[in-house]
């Protein structure tokens, strides 16, 4: 069962889960009883290397103790594995149904209140209905963000993840598949507000977004390196509050591209609508390259 | 707090490791973290003990192998250790491309 939303019962959502069960095929499964029996052969051998005259068995670098009759015996066992592995996975599988079908997915990241839901309203009115948008919206506890893209026309499922501070490639995966996207649909994932862990969580996104607000402080890249780091673009949205605030555009843009040489900054306003016209030029551009991508993928495939 | 889920999936990974390896307790568990996992080692140690209490890991020892951070440079071919991951070549200056520190793995169990 799942730990993150305890879904365990949904057949299907568990069927999707791809490499659950591959990682565990393992020789040991073919014979559970024969493993216990021979249990302490993995472990409790004295350590390679240290066996250096045949007269010297060293155990003592080995937790485990001699066959003393009562005690239970400990053992090593080498796991070498990401946490974030299953993550991992899941988001390559979601990366998949994105490709299969032609989804360009975009993830938002920002501290909370940079802008994220008033970019997509602003964003869902510019496009409007050049092609199918749906938008997964994240929150710790609110719906209201999911109101607010529904209002402007856009279907939207609304996540709330309780504690958890982040989405994570199983929720997003969930999600889209529930909302039954249209082939070539735009899909918007706003991530709840958070500048630190959103960006370790891969989603399945084509790319990541990351808005950060003139009010927060032109030394937040800085401060918060990996969401930055992984962004293929950076919003610098308020830019009309630029005349009150203590915010050096180009400090901030210097530090970003300092952690991120390839990123884009576009400063905009996503009230006043400076800026909107270079964020939809880069929302076209990179939604094409990517069907380009595809498409020659299945080409090749042939 | 981040930490308590990062523990939630270790959890995850040592109750799946559970039915390949035949343990049923799990005495110390050994995790690699890198400099720029972006894990504070003193939450994950709080979140760990509440996340494991009422599971086969419960009163697991956590030894955390710290991971230092490293790159190379695109510019020179240094190999530098790093203690920012933002650090420029300190030989000239260049782009550094972090190549460890991001590390946040499990490592190796005791298991009985
Ligand atoms: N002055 C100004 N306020 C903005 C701008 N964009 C968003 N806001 C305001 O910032 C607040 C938070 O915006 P919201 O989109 O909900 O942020 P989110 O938490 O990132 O989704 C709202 O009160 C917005 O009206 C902007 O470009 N300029
Ligand atoms: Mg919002
Ligand atoms: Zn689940
Ligand atoms: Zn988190
Ligand atoms: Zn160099």
């Amino acid at each position: 069962m799942c730990n993150v939303c305890g879904c365990g019962q949904d057949a299907m959502a568990i069927g999707t889960h791809p490499n659950e069960h591959v990682p565990h095929q393992h020789d040991h499964e073919q014979h559970p009883e024969a493993c216990e029996e021979h249990g302490h052969h993995h472990g409790t051998e004295p350590q390679q290397g240290r066996e250096r005259d045949a007269g010297h068995h060293d155990y003592g670098a080995t937790p485990a103790r001699a066959h003393a009759p009562g005690l239970s015996q400990a053992r090593m066992v080498r796991i070498e594995r990401d946490i974030l592995s299953k993550n991992q996975a899941l988001a390559t599988e979601n990366r998949r149904y994105f490709a299969a079908r032609g989804i360009f997915a975009l993830n938002l990241l920002s501290s909370p209140g940079a802008g994220k839901t008033t970019l997509l309203v602003r964003t869902i009115a510019a496009l409007g209905g050049q092609f199918p948008m749906a938008v997964i919206e994240g929150d710790q506890q609110t719906t209201e963000d999911a109101d607010r893209i529904r209002q402007a026309g856009v279907a939207a499922l609304q996540i709330n993840t309780g504690k958890g501070c982040h989405l994570d490639a199983h929720m997003a995966g969930r999600a889209a598949r529930s909302l039954g996207l249209q082939r070539q649909s735009l899909l918007f994932i706003e991530n709840v507000g958070n500048l630190v862990c959103p960006a370790s969580f891969d989603l399945g996104e084509a790319h990541k977004v990351v808005i950060l607000s003139v009010t927060e402080g032109d030394n937040k890249p800085l401060k918060y390196p990996d969401m930055f780091q992984v962004a293929e673009v950076l919003l610098l949205n308020k830019v009309d509050l630029l005349p009150y605030v203590d915010f050096n555009v180009e400090h901030a843009s210097a530090a970003a591209r300092r952690l991120n040489p390839g990123i884009e900054i576009l400063p905009v306003s996503t009230t006043r609508g400076d800026g909107m016209e270079q964020w939809i030029a880069w929302l076209f551009q990179r939604r094409a390259d990517f069907l380009h991508r595809l498409s020659a993928k299945t080409a090749i495939g042939r | 707090m981040h930490e308590l889920s990062l523990c939630e999936s270790l959890l995850e990974i040592i109750e799946e490791q559970a039915r390949v390896h035949h343990y049923r307790r799990v005495r110390t568990v050994w995790l690699e973290v890198g400099r720029f996992a972006g894990v504070e080692c003193d939450a994950l140690r709080f979140s760990f003990e509440i996340v494991v209490c009422e599971s086969l890991a419960n009163g697991a020892k956590l030894e955390i192998i710290d991971i230092p951070g490293c790159g190379w440079c695109f510019d020179c071919g240094a190999e530098v250790l790093l203690e920012d991951c933002f650090e420029i070549c300190p030989r000239c200056g260049g782009t550094v491309q972090i190549t460890s520190g991001k590390e946040f793995r499990l490592k190796e169990l005791e298991v009985e």
